[in-house]
């Protein structure tokens, strides 16, 4: 594992970053940085760019123009695979492989990184605790599991080497409310708990609040305010920023 | 389990290159070439040499590549087949002398002729022809009032009724088109007076027919020869001698009597053949079990052969067809275009690479097993969902990795279904392989369709189908074996 350097605090940062689908802008000009050790929630539309800054940042795409660091050091096709298994990802539908245990699918890079059966098993079934994820389930398929197992099971791979980041990209997305709440309250508290860096992408606004103290509100591949939620409610830097804020329905609105 | 099947392999393989140094001779696919090589066996065995006869390779072209590559070395042929159709540069009606000439720096020898000429001819009922005082193909202009049914072939060549029409001045008026297999039937009968048919049809003596004379010499002569390669008269020149000692022997009559053994009676072509010559016939003898056996084992050998390679070219096809799109595309295109050549010509096309035998067949099958394999693997590549794909990236393991943990085992379904589905194909096609002289369940059908007989046909047919059952049974197994049972629960959902 490339040992962190210790000129930088930031774990990741993006330095005019650009990048183009045909004739869509998922990225124009971004400029982040994401201290170590730091929770952030990118926020925005669907298409404003917030899932292409993750996977930008994974080595999953590359920018047109700009560049990415990791922990200070310029981001480089070769280190990408050693990049990734320092970094959990989790997306929303889970990335489960349907054809392997929740055990194999925990296993898949540990066993390739050579690990024995046992240190598999023993960190599976700490991260089962963890994401309280019943016992048995380890031997069960994907298709076995309910959306909210699956998603543990997915925050679980991306655990498995005890990393220094964790991307989620809508990870409780695909969840009925009452998974979703218990999930969110669950995830912050082992957010809080490892003192990772975090970086959870969503649309919801409440959810992100509850993630993160820091909000990067996303449009059309720019970042539109980057601040505090009360910097948003109460100065926003754009009228976007309060057509976003106000789009978000409570339920006190629905029944005033 | 893995070792029997090796070893199974190993020795369908080796049965296969193992061929013994005996002269090959090949006959086409009707009977009177199928009698002509075993009469040429069995005089070869009488003159002490030891030969084999491949039967029913197919058609004239099949035979002549065969020949002109080495994989057989004689087989009997017809001098009008020489002049129309394999040799350019000769005139049509050239005489035998003329023939040996134009074959020699061919490498090819040619005997004189067997005694008969199996061409063309008209015939009459022999009692009406006699009450009629008809002998001659001239002797019709002064009959107008004959019926006459020809087949459609007949009618429409210049070569046939046309030109027959003109250089006999013939008046009649009354001529029809006729099914060959009908015209014997219509003549019988009485519904027609003359049909055009050829010279040693068996049917001529079972009908009681007269042919007649062709007194102009309209008809071109196909008399019937053994062609063979020169170099035997150095390899085996006994073999030779025998061939040209057969010369002169076969009168139309005889070769006529033989067909109608074959054709009319069922006797086997070796008992006709041994009969002729007044030698004992050697018969295979072995009975309908052995036999069933031994095409199971010629079958399942192309099968099992071609499917092999098949499978070990094609999923690395499959595969570098889902990366590399472009490229995939064409390889996909190639393996379509494959598979679009009738089965039957890419059979001939294979004797040119490959000769007579297994092998061409095998490689016949193995190109058209490519493509249901290559276009699975692809279709359950690229069909994988691309998060699933890229969270695979995510982890951080390399391509091979992804490749053989996550992707194909996640597309093991749709690549073994295409392997069952090749499996089946060559099953089938394989039965084709007879025509080339793979031998397998072929044999039988393509001597019933000769003979005409279904019971033959069907002690190929129904085995074929048997196989392709079990095969598909088969591999049903080991798609509920091989695909993980996690892919099976989604499946279910």
């Amino acid at each position: 594992m490339p040992s962190i350097s210790s000129a930088s605090s930031e774990a990741f940062e993006l330095r005019g970053v650009s990048k183009r689908y045909g004739n869509i802008v998922a990225l124009d000009e971004v400029s982040l940085r994401f201290p170590a050790g730091s929770n952030t929630a990118l926020i925005g539309s669907s298409g404003s760019g917030k899932s292409t800054l993750l996977r930008v940042l994974l080595g999953l795409e590359w920018p047109d123009r700009g560049e990415i660091r990791v922990d200070g050091a310029l981001l480089e096709q070769a280190q990408v695979l050693a990049l990734r298994r320092r970094v959990g990802y989790v997306i929303q539908e889970g990335g489960l492989f349907p054809h392997l245990t929740v055990l194999g699918n925990l296993a898949l890079l540990p066993h390739h990184l050579g690990w024995s059966r046992e240190r598999i098993r023993q960190r599976a079934e700490e991260l089962a605790a963890l994401t309280h994820l019943p016992s048995g389930a380890l031997e069960r398929y994907p298709a076995e599991l309910s959306g909210g197992q699956r998603q543990r099971v997915a925050l679980m791979r991306g655990l498995m080497l005890d990393p220094d980041a964790l991307l989620l990209d809508e990870p409780l997305g695909a969840l009925d409310p009452i998974v979703r709440h218990e999930l969110q309250d669950e995830l912050r508290a082992i957010f809080d708990r490892l003192g990772k860096t975090v970086i959870v992408v969503t649309h919801d606004m409440a959810e992100a609040a509850w993630f993160a103290d820091r909000l990067v509100l996303m449009r059309n591949g720019k970042v539109v305010q980057d601040g505090r939620l009360d910097d948003l409610c109460k100065r926003p830097a754009d009228p976007f920023v309060t057509r976003f804020v106000e789009a978000q329905r409570t339920l006190r609105g629905v029944s005033a | 389990m893995k070792h029997a099947w090796l070893a199974m392999t190993a020795m369908l393989l080796l049965s296969g290159l193992t061929h013994a140094a005996p002269v090959r001779i090949g006959s086409k696919q009707f009977t009177e070439s199928v009698i002509l090589g075993e009469v040429a066996r069995l005089a070869s065995r009488q003159a002490g040499v030891q030969a084999v006869h491949q039967r029913e390779l197919g058609g004239t072209a099949i035979l002549w590549s065969a020949l002109q590559h080495g994989d057989i070395d004689a087989y009997p042929e017809y001098t009008g087949t020489l002049t129309h159709e394999l040799l350019k540069n000769v005139p049509p009606d050239a005489d035998i002398p003329t023939l040996r000439a134009a074959l020699k720096p061919l490498g090819i020898g040619i005997t004189d002729s067997l005694g008969f000429d199996d061409t063309y001819a008209i015939g009459m009922r022999a009692d009406r022809a006699a009450r009629l005082g008809i002998q001659r193909l001239s002797d019709l202009a002064a009959h107008p009032e004959l019926r006459f049914g020809f087949s459609n072939e007949f009618m429409a060549r210049s070569d046939g009724w046309p030109g027959l029409r003109q250089r006999y001045g013939l008046p009649q008026a009354q001529v029809r088109g006729l099914d060959h297999v009908l015209s014997y039937r219509a003549l019988a009968s009485d519904a027609v007076d003359a049909i055009d048919l050829y010279s040693t049809d068996a049917e001529i003596p079972y009908y009681h027919l007269r042919t007649l004379d062709d007194d102009r010499h309209y008809f071109p002569h196909y008399e019937a020869v053994y062609v063979y390669r020169l170099d035997l008269e150095q390899r085996s020149p006994a073999f030779v001698e025998s061939l040209q000692k057969l010369s002169g022997r076969i009168d139309a009559d005889a070769m006529r009597q033989m067909n109608a053994m074959v054709k009319l009676h069922g006797e086997k072509e070796t008992v006709v053949a041994a009969g002729f010559l007044g030698v004992q016939p050697d018969g295979d003898g072995s009975g309908m079990w052995m036999r069933l056996w031994l095409r199971t084992v010629e079958h399942l050998r192309l099968v099992l052969i071609s499917l092999t390679a098949a499978v070990l070219i094609a999923i690395p096809l499959g595969v570098f067809a889902a990366r590399a799109k472009r490229l995939g595309h064409v390889v996909m295109a190639l393996s379509g275009v494959l598979q679009t050549i009738p089965s039957l010509a890419m059979f001939v096309f294979m004797i040119p690479l490959f000769g007579i035998g297994t092998w061409p067949a095998i490689a016949a099958l193995f190109l058209y097993s490519l493509l249901p394999i290559v276009r699975n693997t692809y279709a359950g590549l690229t069909g994988i969902p691309p998060d699933l794909r890229e969270s695979a990236a995510a982890l951080g393991l390399p391509r091979g990795v992804r490749l053989r943990r996550v992707e194909l085992p996640m597309a093991m379904r749709a690549i073994l279904a295409g392997i069952k589905t090749a499996a089946v194909i060559n099953v089938g096609t394989a039965t084709l392989g007879a025509l080339i002289g793979a031998g397998g369940y072929g044999q039988p059908i393509v001597t019933g369709i000769r003979l005409d007989d279904t019971g033959l046909i069907l002690e190929g047919a129904i085995p074929a189908a048997c196989m392709a059952l079990v095969v598909q049974g088969l591999f049903e197994g080991v798609e509920r074996w091989l695909t993980p049972r996690g892919m099976r629960l989604e499946a279910r959902q």
